[in-house]
């Protein structure tokens, strides 16, 4: 091990190898002192973050006479997974889960597929107006969807789209081009010429390098930006609102809305298992590709 | 190399697609909508040319600059709500917690991936009052204060937690973009100042801030977009209540468009919000812009 640390003296100046003089380790009574308040403020920090969600979980497994019997924040006396099929069921969340996902993953793939190819066009081709191009998208992200809202519902309701989850796929596609294009051509900036160069001195044409060569270059950056519009896309409340007044169609937020209107107030057991339905999935997604999600938002993506 | 590049039936595969989408359905419907505040009516019950009524409609009406000054309000406390605590998470990840930071960062970024609705659900219920008290208000009468208190009921109280709501849900998000912004500082400069006799407060004052100038800017532009075109958490929470007292300009455009069918004058407004939002944005630039030249 020592003989590795003592070899890599070359790029010692950068922050992942800081090779700083060994500070001598004291214990004193004042240090201690002055480090206690940062040690609470990470406490509080994650109780305040943290607690509701547990309390939002525990609270979904009460039974109904637990809430006006015992403290909000007691245990919950056993398990009680009715509320969930309640949820499920009567509330219809299994209904409205395949409404979001049915909605989510048509549009997710578009914007995928139509974002990245743009982005490509105009970071690394060459042509007369790209950059005329780039700001109409740019300026994309500044617009409010409130100001297209009504031409839109005035579109599809003429092409009796209202109530068909065409209305969300398009505008959801549309709505998240802006961003993808924008940081897809921040990538597509890092990526050195002589690489496609290399690429077509090999003889490959520009679609085969854009697929074999580019793409996998650009393969965390692709994820990164499908997590962000993935929860841009599943959260949405404006636009299914908007676009989708049938129960049937609901997605998982405006389910969520409508069923929270009705049984808010009187069942606070199904209420807290219809919101963990909703949160659950999220959560695990996040959890599974935190890592990326992370180096995604940290690797100067919105730096510019 | 060059033509390669250059090749024109690639370029339109590549850009068509998206520009044919983005075109259809955000080009086109926004040259509508300001065709749209010239007229009243609704896609249902047709549509009559009233010229600038719209406009003029819009200088009397209180409930416009009612959820104007709303919206600017809670844009200012939000904003300043989540990329304040941002910054302090942030400076407490990169200089206390240092490399163990990425649990505590993980953890403090759950919220931000939540549903707003299901975050608004779940607020409603920790502040809720009846038919038993929420978490916040049975910690307040354990603590001897007034357990009581029905936190919707009043436009002060509705505005105090619609606030907290929307600061919880984001600061973990504005903590891991100026982190990043932190450990891009080189160490040596950090090392410098504090050898210099910077310490604490004044190495945060003159050290890391101007140097994390950019991304600070660019967080604020961000979080002031984003609330003052706040719609899910308002809608989710409150819905407006009491009476339209939390009601923001994009849910009194909503209100007008589809509860009282005027297309016409719920255009008018969405075009308001749209100027509020880019005449803020260049504030802001300018600002910062003098800022820097001092």
């Amino acid at each position: 091990m020592s003989t590795h640390t003592a070899t890599r003296p070359a790029h010692a100046a950068r922050p992942e190898t800081p090779e700083r003089e060994p500070r001598p380790r004291r214990f004193s009574l004042g240090q201690t002192l002055r480090r206690t308040p940062l040690r609470a403020a990470v406490a509080l920090l994650l109780v305040i973050e943290i607690y509701p969600l547990v309390w939002l979980m525990l609270s979904s497994l009460k039974r109904e006479d637990e809430f006006s019997l015992k403290p909000v924040w007691a245990l919950p006396e056993g398990f009680d997974w009715a509320n969930y099929s309640e949820a499920w069921t009567t509330g219809n969340m299994s209904g409205y889960l395949r409404n979001s996902l049915l909605a989510t993953v048509p549009s997710l793939a578009a914007i995928i597929v139509f974002g990245v190819a743009a982005g490509f066009a105009l970071q690394v081709m060459v042509w007369r107006g790209r950059n005329t191009v780039l700001l109409a998208f740019l300026g994309g992200i500044m617009v409010p969807m409130q100001m297209v809202l009504l031409p839109l519902f005035t579109i599809y309701f003429k092409a009796q789209l209202i109530n068909s989850l065409w209305s969300l796929i398009i505008t959801y596609t549309a709505f998240g081009l802006p961003l993808t294009v924008f940081l897809m051509a921040g990538y597509f900036r890092a990526i050195p010429p002589e690489v496609l160069e290399a690429s077509f001195l090999d003889g490959a044409g520009i679609f085969r390098t854009f697929a074999t060569v580019v793409l996998p270059m650009v393969r965390n950056a692709i994820l990164t930006i499908a997590l962000v519009q993935f929860f841009f896309i599943w959260n949405d409340l404006l636009l299914s609102l908007t676009f989708i007044s049938d129960d049937s169609l609901r997605t998982v937020q405006t389910g969520l809305l409508n069923f929270v209107g009705q049984y808010g107030q009187r069942q606070w057991g199904p209420t807290f298992a219809s919101i963990c339905l909703t949160v659950v999935p999220t959560l695990l997604l996040y959890l599974a590709l935190n890592q990326k999600v992370m180096k995604g938002l940290t690797a100067g993506s919105v730096k510019g | 190399m060059r033509s390669m590049l250059g090749d024109k039936r690639a370029i339109a595969v590549f850009v068509g697609p998206a520009l044919l989408v983005y075109t259809l359905v955000m080009i086109v419907p926004i040259v509508w909508s300001l065709g749209y505040t010239f007229f009243d009516g609704s896609v249902i019950g047709g549509f009559t040319y009233t010229g600038l009524d719209n406009y003029r409609q819009l200088l009397d009406d209180q409930a416009f600059w009612d959820s104007t000054w709303f919206t600017v309000k809670y844009g200012a406390a939000v904003t300043i709500g989540q990329v304040g605590f941002g910054l302090l998470l942030a400076l407490l990840y990169t200089f206390y917690l240092k490399r163990a930071s990425a649990l505590v960062r993980t953890l403090a970024f759950f919220p931000v991936v939540l549903p707003t609705v299901a975050v608004a659900a779940m607020f409603t219920k920790l502040f809720a009052v009846a038919p038993q008290p929420g978490l916040v208000n049975s910690i307040a009468s354990m603590l001897g204060l007034s357990g009581d208190r029905d936190w919707f009921a009043d436009s002060g109280s509705a505005f105090i937690v619609l606030v907290l709501m929307d600061v919880w849900r984001s600061m973990g998000f504005y903590a891991v973009l100026l982190y990043a912004g932190l450990v891009d500082i080189p160490d040596d400069i950090v090392e410098g100042a504090r050898l210099d006799g910077a310490q604490g407060w004044r190495l945060v004052r003159h050290i890391i801030l101007p140097m994390l100038t950019p991304i600070l800017l660019s967080s604020v532009i961000f979080s002031i977009n984003g609330t003052l075109k706040v719609f899910d958490s308002i809608m989710a929470l409150t819905g407006g209540g009491p009476g339209d007292t939390t009601s923001p300009l994009t849910l009194y455009m909503y209100k007008t468009a589809f509860s009282f069918g005027d297309y016409g004058y719920g255009s008018t407004i969405a075009m308001q919000l749209t100027l509020l939002s880019l005449l803020v944005t260049l504030m802001i630039f300018r600002y910062s812009r003098k800022d820097q030249n001092r």
